[in-house]
């Protein structure tokens, strides 16, 4: 069949177009070169819900983050992920910074921010009585938080899926061809997909495809961040999302309370030359634990459950690249999302459509069947079955990540923060893989990490000959 | 010949001395049981280890079943006895300590379950 | 075994470990009503999985192994007359007006249920630090396991994690790992220390690595995890020169880096916590800061061997009894130590009270001494042959010796070098 749209990539961006498209009568297909969705630049992510006053107004990010910021409300509402709207501080350790943090301030009034409060030091340990006592002064905007990031794309996906859209993962398109009004995708293993319009949702590789489809040549650059993750009962969890005033090329480094009831620390920004460079380094850590120390009290490295590195794909404009290709035609490319891309990832989507009408694509609104993730059937007594007890998971919801599609440890574990707790897996690691088998009919030994060649199990015993 | 030896037999690990007399016998000293007197001729001599391991059983609810030798058994043999018992099924049920691999290759010593298992 | 019949309990004993089977068993051989509460489907906690032998040689005068000594606890216990509730766990504990505590279960059998009891037994172990909680640098693969994890898979499930392995830390299960990797046909290419000494007992360095001709690195660290799906391998490094590391080709990681207790539903209920061992901080009575609230085993602090975490057990439920038979206790007495000693538990005693001290050292020695001062005297002294970190330390001081109403302060001093 030929599809009406075909999005390249299922991240944040790829999965609320999708969702937005599932709202039409067209065809639409996502395709993701992983195991499933999220699995690439949206998992390593802050989870923030930005508000609106980092960047200058004449910018299309600040636009579309705006307009997100205000979409996640509604999305919250009608998907179910969880968003904890907490509200955002910037703090001031110093009056130079306080002169920084009064410009922010302007620049979220002139974008269009109306509820943001200027604070003196009383009103910031008012608000947040765990700041360190340096503190001088900041400001508060309430309209922001923190989400879990795949959650969110979860969702998205699975009420896409829901209403219409077809998903194909393990799709790493490496060929795209333009005849007679119809582009025809192939992947690395031969497959092909044919659609009316491309969507190049591709987030690091949106380049590549960008080559292989004929449209413009530019460059992302991948610039790590690395976090690190702090256990539920730390003392040192703020009641908002905490900011230091930003740097020149950064947001610096924040403290988060996570919609999960963790507390994250990071992430760092640096350059790094491969889109494959998601290792954590040992000189972070420090440097980042000192960072948060001058900000809040009580941070200990006791408290560590986990560190990750994400990557955001950065232009050399730093904007987001928007817009239907001038090179090929019925081609969108949306490159370059990096922060605050998540926030703006809602507002993507509808923008997405739209241009897509603008090229000629039909669309006629159709009323979609709500889809609410983590929905849970007291009755079943599997839910009374605790798997992961740090995360208090039940085999229920387990089950339910896995009939939803996720079938690796950590589809599950992103579904349902199974294994994400203080004991990252040891006690319930071996119990998913049973239930994973049990459910799929697949052996223990075929189940991976997240696909590809990151199985779990080498054999069975027996397999080895014990040698002397 | 004289040599400096850990005592396994227990988790206290005595350091132990096994010094060759003229006879060819060995004299230990630093035991603080008579376990430890064995333990040490025997690791001069010909030394053994308890085995344990798990046998498959078959059942879905107990995959495996735990077990190990009665006795020590010579070192250098264990990865055969250990090969064989991975290609054996137990059957169910099973009482602790009954019997698995009676005297296994001839050596007196059997391989008993660690564990009761229902059917 | 009896299963849970009631919505009352004299003694609730969260986990079925060694710890709770112990108590469990004193408690209700005294006659009290006893529910012992685990999340697995059978009792005996972590041993069901530690196939080796070695355990047992205090409580049953014999070597059993894991699933041997775990039974014979069980039994124990059921034959005092201790109630069950398996596959079930305890997601909230409060105190109720009335003195008691409720404890809500969570199982597939009962639901969701709530059961009072007048004491509260916690024994619910440790879990393993684990890559995380390191921050160990590098990619995040799969085939990095705790070492326990690898066990369960090995022993229980009977599947193998990997080909070739390194271990990261010495501790005992590390050890023992090492031993079950090598018998199961995979290879272990190294065992990772970051201490200058073993972490595990010296015979487990014996019969788990030097029969296998494994390397153990002392004072190195792991200091970067490679590979891109599954670990290829690691980078090690001495600590005098990180600079300096070399690569070890291997399929998978165990770490083996210690055991922090699972103490998260005492800290639910406002139980203190001891920063020195991750335990509640306990009077002699084995009574955490809430009263009513006991605590012993290996959620109280880290033991080298199971049979000291039932007789720790045993004391403790000797308490419980006295407790639910309304016998009172007088003024408690502060316990320091110095700082070759990690920490001393009981931290506070009752003057005058037959008291079993337990004790974690710092250092390495051999014929240490560890003294016991209260008001400025010296009033008891020991020598200690082999002072291992990895050995506990633990002796009972007579009630007469220490009556006094000073604070008592242990002291090990080193003797001769190890």
């Amino acid at each position: 069949m030929i599809y009406d749209t075909a999005i390249i990539g299922a991240g944040a961006c790829g999965a609320a177009t999708a969702w937005q498209l599932s709202h039409t009568e067209s065809k639409t297909i996502l395709l993701e070169k992983e195991t499933d969705a999220a699995f690439g630049v949206s998992k390593a992510n802050s989870g923030i819900v930005h508000g609106g006053f980092h960047h200058p107004s004449d910018t299309l990010k600040t636009k579309l983050e705006l307009r997100g910021n205000k979409l996640f409300d509604v999305l919250h509402e009608e998907l179910g992920f969880p968003y904890h709207k907490c509200g955002i501080l910037v703090a001031a350790y110093s009056e130079e910074q306080m002169e920084t943090v009064k410009k922010l301030y302007q620049r979220g009034l002139d974008n269009g921010v109306t509820n943001l409060e200027l604070c003196d030091r009383a009103r910031m340990l008012e608000l947040e009585p765990k700041l360190n006592d340096a503190v001088c002064g900041g400001f508060f905007a309430p309209d922001g938080g923190t989400i879990e990031p795949y959650g969110y794309v979860f969702s998205l996906v699975e009420s896409a899926i829901k209403n219409g859209v077809d998903v194909s993962y393990n799709f790493k398109v490496c060929n795209g061809k333009y005849e007679n009004g119809v582009w025809t995708l192939t992947s690395a293993d031969g497959r092909t997909v044919q659609a009316k319009y491309v969507v190049n949702a591709a987030g690091l590789y949106a380049d590549e495809i960008s080559r292989v489809c004929g449209g413009e040549e530019f460059r992302i650059i991948p610039r790590k961040g690395e976090e690190y993750l702090l256990d539920k009962t730390c003392a040192c969890r703020p009641e908002h999302v905490l900011f230091p005033v930003p740097t020149k090329h950064s947001k610096g480094v924040l403290v988060i309370p996570t919609a999960g009831g963790t507390t994250m620390i990071g992430p760092t920004a640096d350059p790094v030359e491969s889109k494959d460079d998601t290792e954590t380094t040992s000189s972070h850590l420090k440097r980042i634990a000192g960072l948060v120390s001058d900000m809040i009290n009580g941070v200990s490295l006791r408290d560590l459950i986990t560190s990750f590195a994400g990557l955001r794909p950065v232009l050399e404009t730093e904007d987001f690249y928007i817009e239907p290709s001038k090179r090929i035609p019925a081609f969108i490319q949306v490159a370059g999302i990096q922060s605050p891309g998540l926030t703006a990832s809602p507002a993507i989507g509808e923008y997405v459509v739209e241009l897509l009408k603008k090229e000629g694509l039909e669309l006629k609104a159709k009323t979609a069947e709500r889809v609410k993730n983590y929905k849970i059937d007291p009755a079943d007594p599997a839910w009374n079955r605790i798997v992961c007890r740090c995360e208090k998971i039940s085999e229920a919801e387990i089950v339910e990540a896995i009939r939803k599609g996720h079938t690796t440890v950590d589809g599950i574990k992103f579904h349902t923060r199974s294994g994400m707790g203080r004991c990252q897996g040891g006690f319930c690691a071996v119990e998913i893989l049973k239930i994973i088998s049990r459910e799929t009919g697949m052996s223990v030994e075929e189940l991976t990490k997240r696909g590809g060649g990151s199985r779990i199990i080498a054999g069975k015993l027996g397999s080895l000959e014990v040698k002397a | 010949m004289k040599k400096e030896l850990i005592c396994i037999s227990c988790p206290q690990g005595c350091h132990l001395t096994a010094e060759q007399d003229n006879t060819g016998a060995w004299l230990v000293s630093g035991n603080k049981c008579p376990r430890g007197k064995v333990y040490a001729e025997q690791e001069m001599t010909a030394p053994r280890r308890t085995v344990t391991a798990v046998i498959a059983t078959g059942s879905a609810k107990q995959p495996f079943l735990a077990v190990r030798t009665d006795n020590t058994y010579p070192k250098e043999a264990i990865p055969a006895l250990l090969n064989k018992l991975y290609t054996m099924k137990a059957e169910l049920p099973v009482k602790r300590g009954d019997v698995i691999w009676e005297n296994v290759e001839g050596s007196g010593v059997n391989v008993i379950a660690s564990e009761s298992l229902d059917a | 075994m009896k299963m849970m019949s009631k919505e009352f309990y004299d003694v609730a004993v969260i986990g079925a470990g060694a710890a709770g089977l112990a108590a469990a068993a004193e408690t209700a051989a005294a006659g009290f009503n006893t529910l012992v509460i685990d999340r697995q489907d059978r009792a005996g906690g972590i041993l069901r999985q530690c196939i080796h032998n070695g355990f047992g040689l205090h409580c049953f005068k014999e070597e059993l192994t894991g699933p041997e000594y775990a039974e014979r606890a069980a039994e124990k216990a059921i034959a005092a007359g201790a109630e069950f509730a398996l596959c079930s766990t305890v997601t909230d504990l409060k105190k109720r007006d009335d003195g008691t505590f409720e404890l809500v279960l969570r199982s597939k059998e009962y639901g969701t249920k709530n059961i009072v009891a007048k004491t509260v037994i916690l024994a619910m172990g440790c879990r393993e630090r684990n890559r995380g909680n390191l921050a160990i640098p590098g990619t995040r693969p799969a085939g990095v396991f705790t070492a326990g994890a690898a066990q369960k898979l090995l022993n229980c499930e009977g599947f193998l994690p990997g080909k070739t392995a390194v271990i990261v830390g010495s501790g005992d299960i590390g050890l023992i790992m090492a031993r079950r990797l090598q018998w199961c046909g995979i290879k272990v290419k190294a065992v990772v220390e970051i201490m200058p000494h073993p972490s595990g007992l010296t015979r487990n360095i014996v019969q788990c690595l030097h029969d296998f001709n494994i390397p153990l690195y002392l004072s190195h660290s792991v200091t970067r995890i490679c590979g891109k799906d599954r670990v290829d391998g690691v980078d090690v490094a001495p600590l005098s020169d990180p600079e300096n590391s070399f690569h070890i080709d291997c399929d998978t990681v165990l770490f083996s880096t210690g055991l922090i207790p699972e103490m998260e539903l005492g800290k639910m209920i406002g139980v203190e916590i001891d920063p020195s061992t991750g335990g509640a901080k306990v009077n002699a009575n084995y009574e955490t800061s809430v009263p009513g609230v006991f605590s012993a085993g290996n959620v109280l602090h880290v033991h080298d061997l199971v049979d000291f975490v039932s007789e720790e057990s045993v004391r403790m439920a000797k308490k419980v009894i006295r407790h639910l038979n309304g016998e009172k206790d007088g003024e408690t007495v502060k316990v320091c130590v110095n700082e070759k000693l990690k920490y001393a538990v009981p931290s506070t005693f009752f003057p005058g009270r037959d008291t079993v001290f337990a004790f974690r050292p710092l250092v390495v020695t051999n014929n240490g001494t560890l003294t016991a001062e209260q008001d400025g005297n010296v009033i008891w002294k020991k020598k200690i042959p082999f002072v291992r970190p990895a050995e506990m330390i633990c002796f009972e001081l007579k009630g007469d010796l220490i009556n006094g109403k000073g604070e008592l302060t242990f002291r090990l001093e080193e003797g001769e070098k190890a």
